[in-house]
């Protein structure tokens, strides 16, 4: 794989009641300077109260390529959606 | 049917490629390419260098302000600078990342600068001689910087994005330190007012030369601009800054050393002298006053900060084995 040390992917919480959001990536020989890194690099305006740093490599993701074969399920359930639905005038709360 | 990819910002694998119609076709649709669409083999290869050379520019940018921080008149102002220092490595590690999403190395990156195969921005080829340098290279070099920038956070290529539109927001501060210099020492002794005029005087053409060759000596501009990478030409882009920075210097009280530079009513811009594109080319050739210094400094840097690399690499290594050992 790549020379010098392996890449991981960096979340943060920007604040409590958020979730934790991917930020970017980083170089780190192992998950505590990882951490440090993360501090530094993505933190150092107080965007931060919380961080997870993931090996990359463990990252399991969906093939860009069958993108449209993948997600198709749910191409034709318009009906999942409220602004389906014929509201009667006047009805309101619905 | 999902697959291991490592991730969003690093896929190991090159995209496949695409024909340019099919890419053209993309772009209306969506606007925006992720690192394991497929793409033509030109827009990687020019976003791997532009990102690369952006990348560079950054951490090599660290030196001419990174000379003065020692001497910084006060400990606010030093406080001030470190963190703008500080700030720029920042910038160039969210670079390297977005290039390795294109699926290079970033340490295959480093050597190519450190070879001298990949260039840096020449502006910082150019020395810090006075304390009012700093002032000036905040205010007109990162000046002349957001402005490239801000329209890169709308580029297509969604890392590059991403990462301008952390740069942009951590950069206003950089531009608001320097001018905050200049303001200070314009308004103190004659002597400071003449060292912050001095310092103008020597940056503002090289500013105006950051934003690359005219138009019609500017071959893949059209390109980069029919891939959605470039979005405004270099010769709008620098007469933008010429219209936001006049007034500024007027606040400052100092003059742009540009006797041409004078409002044209029909134009709604500022006209301006024509820029020294002669002396571009030779710092970008190697020929600038500070070329040498810079690669030796970063390549020095790099070979001294080895051991730490390899102790850090020992320790990992380490605690894996004990880990194992313990299970
Ligand atoms: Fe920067
Ligand atoms: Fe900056």
């Amino acid at each position: 794989m790549s020379r010098g040390w392996p890449l991981w992917e960096v979340f943060v919480r920007s604040r409590r009641g958020l979730s934790h959001t991917h930020v970017g990536s980083l170089h780190a020989p192992d998950a505590e300077m990882a951490l440090r890194n993360a501090r530094d690099v993505y933190t150092r305006r107080q965007e931060g109260v919380s961080l997870w740093v993931v090996p990359s490599a463990e990252i399991v993701a969906s093939d860009p390529g069958e993108r449209e074969a993948f997600f198709d399920p749910a191409d034709d359930k318009v009906y999942r959606h409220p602004t389906f639905y014929d509201v009667p005038e006047g009805v309101e709360h619905l | 049917m999902p697959h291991v990819y490592g991730n969003d910002f690093g896929a190991p694998e090159r995209a496949p490629e695409l024909t340019d119609e099919a890419f053209a076709a993309l772009l209306a649709d969506d606007g925006r390419v992720e690192p394991r669409d497929p793409m033509p083999e030109g827009y990687r290869r020019t976003l791997v260098r532009q990102i690369a050379q952006h990348a560079h520019s950054e951490i090599i940018g660290m030196q001419p302000e990174g000379n003065w921080i020692s001497r910084a008149p006060s400990l606010r102002r030093k406080a001030i600078l470190m963190a703008k220092v500080q700030d720029e490595a920042g910038h160039g590690l969210y670079l390297y990342a977005a290039a390795e999403t294109l699926g290079v190395d970033r340490a295959d990156l480093l050597d190519q600068l450190h070879t001298g195969r990949q260039k840096y921005s020449s502006i910082f080829n150019y020395p810090t001689l006075s304390w009012a340098d700093v002032g000036a290279i905040g205010w007109l070099v990162d000046g002349a910087a957001i402005v490239n920038q801000v329209p890169l956070c709308r580029c297509s290529y969604g890392p590059y994005a991403r990462a301008m539109v952390r740069v942009c927001k951590e950069e206003s501060f950089h531009q608001r330190q320097g001018f905050e210099i200049l303001h200070t020492l314009s308004h103190g002794t004659p002597a400071q007012k003449a060292m912050a005029q001095d310092a103008v005087d020597r940056y503002w053409w090289p500013s105006l030369m950051m934003f690359g060759p005219p138009d019609d000596d500017s071959p893949n501009s059209a390109q980069s601009m029919a891939w959605g990478i470039k979005r405004f030409s270099n010769d709008d882009l620098r007469q933008r800054f010429v219209d936001m920075t006049v007034p500024q210097a007027e606040v400052l009280g100092l003059t742009l050393p540009d006797p041409e530079i004078r409002w044209n009513e029909e134009r709604g811009h500022y006209d301006f002298g024509t820029v020294d594109f002669t002396e571009l080319f030779e710092v970008i050739k190697g020929n600038g006053p500070c070329n040498r210094d810079r690669m030796a400094h970063r390549v020095a840097a790099h070979e001294d900060g080895a051991w730490v690399r390899e102790a850090a690499d020992a320790y990992a290594a380490k605690q894996v084995a004990r880990t194992e050992g313990a299970a």
